[in-house]
């Protein structure tokens, strides 16, 4: 046994794979969910072991590629966030018909709060839809632990298995001891057996059949069954708690001194429920608290419900992540305590921004500068921050930048005034759902411009690489694809590049794009530039461009509402801008930016 | 230095200023002491310039969130976290800030003008490590009271020397930064 290791979550869940023989793992980037692959593949190299990792263009083609190895008989995992298993959900209900051989993992984190998603859907809800188990872990050491249950699961009943770490648990870190690696030596073997792995509707009736009865025996799989964590505490109350929530309340509850007092049960397997677990739950107490995030799933399983006390009622909240203060509250209510409400005042932080320097900003700033009363469509990534410069209108889903434009083509194309529509997609994002969206407004002939910005990397997310980049997850090399031929193989005319830095060069190519689209169909701008986090060596500026304010500056603020760099800062008592020269990275765009020329080389 | 230690600190500042790195030296000497240890971090799109926070727990906790009015202390890597977490921490807390002057407020706190010293230092981006390094002075002026930080100035440059491994101009270049702070007196 090596010693206690810090391990992030998502790291403890890597570990835990790589102990349990995973011999595929895939991934596509997603806060909180990236560091689990990435872990993955460095821990793997780092080990020479046989494992093949990788990010693959989205999490639909991801899902099937570690299904596909679970159906040859290894164990294999997909990991993903909450709205991309929205992406995995084709191949994920229809796999949950045909199961699994080796054991197959689908570990899909979620966000409750949320801290950096679209929506807080629970994928535990999407489990059960699919008809899959799902284990909800409370620490990274618990997720770590729950990987060999969910092998054993998943191979026991030929069935994946879901594993729904949170934020919390994904983003905490814990001293947790690693194990031994397991063992690589199964060898694929691919079965045919077209009724079931090809299976047409008359044999999916019968494989639906065989997974409710699979699913009856999950119900009482003794490894997942409900704990009782305080084995002294009886009363007629009880609290049923699952993922970090339990973490939280088994905390509150000793500083309350209920321990001993109130039972507490911890639900590894929010779904299915265990039988037995639901039938004494209700027999053996009158009051039930349940605590989950972020939907009451396992709430719902529990048929009498005039014992229970939780989301339905309204006595948990619906929305939101739970707090340990919230939690506080609940237990003092429900068990009867006088509680000094909290009433928690602290001052809103500050709004994230795209870096000093970041590329996007200049591609923004061009694109106001040419349609500057344009309909702008974007998407998700760094650059969604670009509406803190006016220069986002719609963020939807990944790729939807340009369905949407091509939405808002058509509902304005028979008004006299049209307006000019300009569509923002990172490179990652356009590789991931962006492709097939665009060659939709091609057949369509869709008057609108596509700005792809082309940062060479999936910045938000740690710097994973795209498809473009040449490498891979533990930066071997790899095949990369060229955007360009890519854009004009979907049949778009008018596709040109250029670097968003050289501000007027930019400009005026954007301009020239959106001249083209207004009569001729969609025009594409490649625009590219490194991002400048994580950037290799090659790529760092030649030159840095050092600036600072004269005192032609009239504090007439335009730099700070259009441009918002973090390296200039507004000084109200002077009344004029200044540039912090611990934070600008010498990109030179706002010296272009200013209207009264008052920011200049130095 | 035993189990019993039970500290509960908040981290926090603006991405980018390595809120998450000093994070993860204060965890990994809680583990080098033998204590149980659990971080919770901000990552994604609230980095980009946005309020970063950590909780750190060291001891035996389960939950890796602290509740308000539990922290024991707070290290500011701006002045204006204070007004944003002091929500968190208990009466009499401690609070370690980087700023030009000591704040006004009902609990233990010290300045240190870091962003000034590390550039003075020819180190800008080590503001982070120059405040850690203030804040371990502490340790050495009250221990015992849990009037400071629960590791010393020693554990974190043993540290840093295993996170460095391999690489001394970085590990010489963190040592001087954390000295720097650390020369700094505390009144
Ligand atoms: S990480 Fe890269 S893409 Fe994201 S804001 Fe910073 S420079 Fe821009
Ligand atoms: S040169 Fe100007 S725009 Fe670029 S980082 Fe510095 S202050 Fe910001």
């Amino acid at each position: 046994m090596g010693r206690k290791k810090l391990m992030l979550g998502n790291e403890a869940i890597a570990q835990g794979l790589l102990e349990n023989g995973c011999a595929i793992a895939t991934s596509y980037p997603g806060t909180p969910a990236s560091e689990i692959l990435a872990s993955l593949a460095r821990i793997k190299e780092m080990n020479s072991l046989p494992v093949h990792s990788q990010w693959a263009v989205n999490e639909k083609v991801a899902f099937e590629i570690a299904y596909a190895g679970c159906m040859a008989g290894l164990r294999t995992a997909v990991s993903m966030k909450q709205v991309g298993l929205n992406v995995a959900s084709d191949p994920l209900m229809s796999a949950a018909y045909m199961g699994a051989k080796g054991g197959f993992i689908v570990i899909s984190a979620d966000d409750p709060g949320p801290h950096s998603s679209q929506t807080e859907q629970d994928s535990r809800l999407m489990a059960m839809m699919a008809k899959i188990p799902v284990l909800d872990p409370d620490s990274p050491a618990q997720a770590k632990e729950m990987i060999s249950i969910a092998y054993e699961l998943s191979e026991t009943f030929e069935i994946p298995v879901m594993l729904r770490p949170t934020t919390r648990v994904c983003h905490s870190r814990q001293d947790i001891r690693a194990k031994n690696f397991g063992s690589f030596e199964r060898k694929a073997d691919f079965k045919k057996d077209p009724a079931r792995w090809a299976a047409t509707p008359k044999f999916r009736f019968k494989l639906h059949t065989e997974l409710e009865k699979k699913l009856e025996k999950i119900a009482a799989f003794k490894k997942t069954t409900p704990v009782k964590l305080n084995k002294k505490a009886v009363s007629r109350k009880a609290v049923i708690v699952s993922g970090v929530a339990a973490a939280h309340t088994r905390e509150i509850m000793n500083a309350l001194g209920l321990w001993d007092k109130i039972p507490v049960f911890q639900v590894i397997q929010p779904y299915p429920l265990h039988r037995n677990f639901i039938s004494s739950v209700c027999i053996d107490y009158d009051e039930v608290l349940v605590i989950e995030e972020t939907v009451p799933v396992i709430e719902m399983q529990i048929a009498d419900r005039t014992r229970v006390r939780g989301k339905l009622n309204g006595f948990v909240s619906r929305v939101g992540e739970i707090l340990p203060e919230a939690i506080e509250q609940m237990l003092c209510d429900f068990a009867g305590l006088k509680a000094d409400k909290i009433a928690v005042q602290s001052q809103p932080g500050r709004r994230p921004t795209l870096c000093a320097g970041c590329p996007h900003r200049a591609s923004f700033f061009a694109i106001k500068k040419a349609a500057p009363k344009g309909i702008y469509t974007s998407d998700i990534g760094c650059y969604t921050l670009g509406l803190n410069l006016g220069a986002v209108d719609t963020v939807l889903c990944m790729g939807a930048a340009i369905s949407q434009a091509e939405g808002f083509y058509h509902a304005f194309k028979n008004e006299s005034k049209r307006p000019d529509i300009v569509a923002t997609i990172g490179d990652s994002t356009f590789f991931h759902a962006g492709i097939p969206a665009l060659i939709d407004t091609v057949v369509q002939k869709v008057h609108f411009t596509l700005v792809i910005l082309d940062n060479r990397t999936t910045a938000m997310t740690g710097n994973q690489p795209t498809p473009a980049s040449g490498f891979g997850a533990s930066g071997e090399p790899l095949e990369p694809v060229d955007i360009e031929a890519l854009v004009k193989g979907c049949g778009v005319k008018f596709c040109k590049t250029g670097d968003p830095c050289e501000i007027k060069e930019f400009i005026s190519l954007v301009k020239e794009a959106v001249l083209y689209a207004r009569d001729k169909g969609p025009a594409v701008v490649i625009a590219r530039h490194p991002c400048l986090i994580g950037r290799k060596s090659k790529d760092k500026q030649a030159k840095k461009i050092f600036v600072e304010i004269t005192d032609a500056c009239e504090g007439c603020e335009y730099c700070i509402r259009h441009f918002e760099c973090p390296a200039i800062i507004f000084d109200n008592n002077k009344k004029r801008a200044d540039v912090d020269p611990l934070l600008c990275s010498g990109c030179g765009v706002c010296v272009h930016v200013c209207p009264k020329k008052a920011i200049v080389m130095k | 230095m035993g189990k019993s230690i039970n500290q509960q600190i908040v981290i926090s500042g603006v991405g980018g200023q390595g809120v998450l790195f000093i994070t993860r030296l204060l965890a990994e000497a809680a583990i080098m002491n033998g204590c149980q240890v659990f971080t919770s971090e901000t990552h994604g799109m609230a980095q980009r310039g946005g309020t970063v926070l950590s909780h750190l727990k060291v001891g035996e906790f389960s939950s890796p969130l602290i509740r308000p009015f539990q922290a024991d202390g707070l290290i500011a890597l701006k002045p204006e976290n204070i007004l944003q977490h002091d929500s968190f921490l208990k009466k009499g807390a401690w609070i370690f800030v980087n700023s030009g002057k000591k704040p006004d407020i009902g609990f233990d706190a010290h300045a240190i003008d870091a962003d000034a010293l590390s550039l003075k230092a020819g180190n800008p981006k080590a503001v982070n490590l120059v405040l850690l390094g203030f804040a371990l002075k502490r340790e050495k002026v009250r221990q015992g009271k849990n009037k400071g930080l629960f590791c010393t100035f020693e554990d974190i440059k043993r540290v840093l020397a295993v996170q460095h491994k391999g690489n001394k101009e970085m590990l010489d270049a963190s040592v001087r930064a954390l000295e720097t702070g650390y020369k700094v007196s505390v009144k």
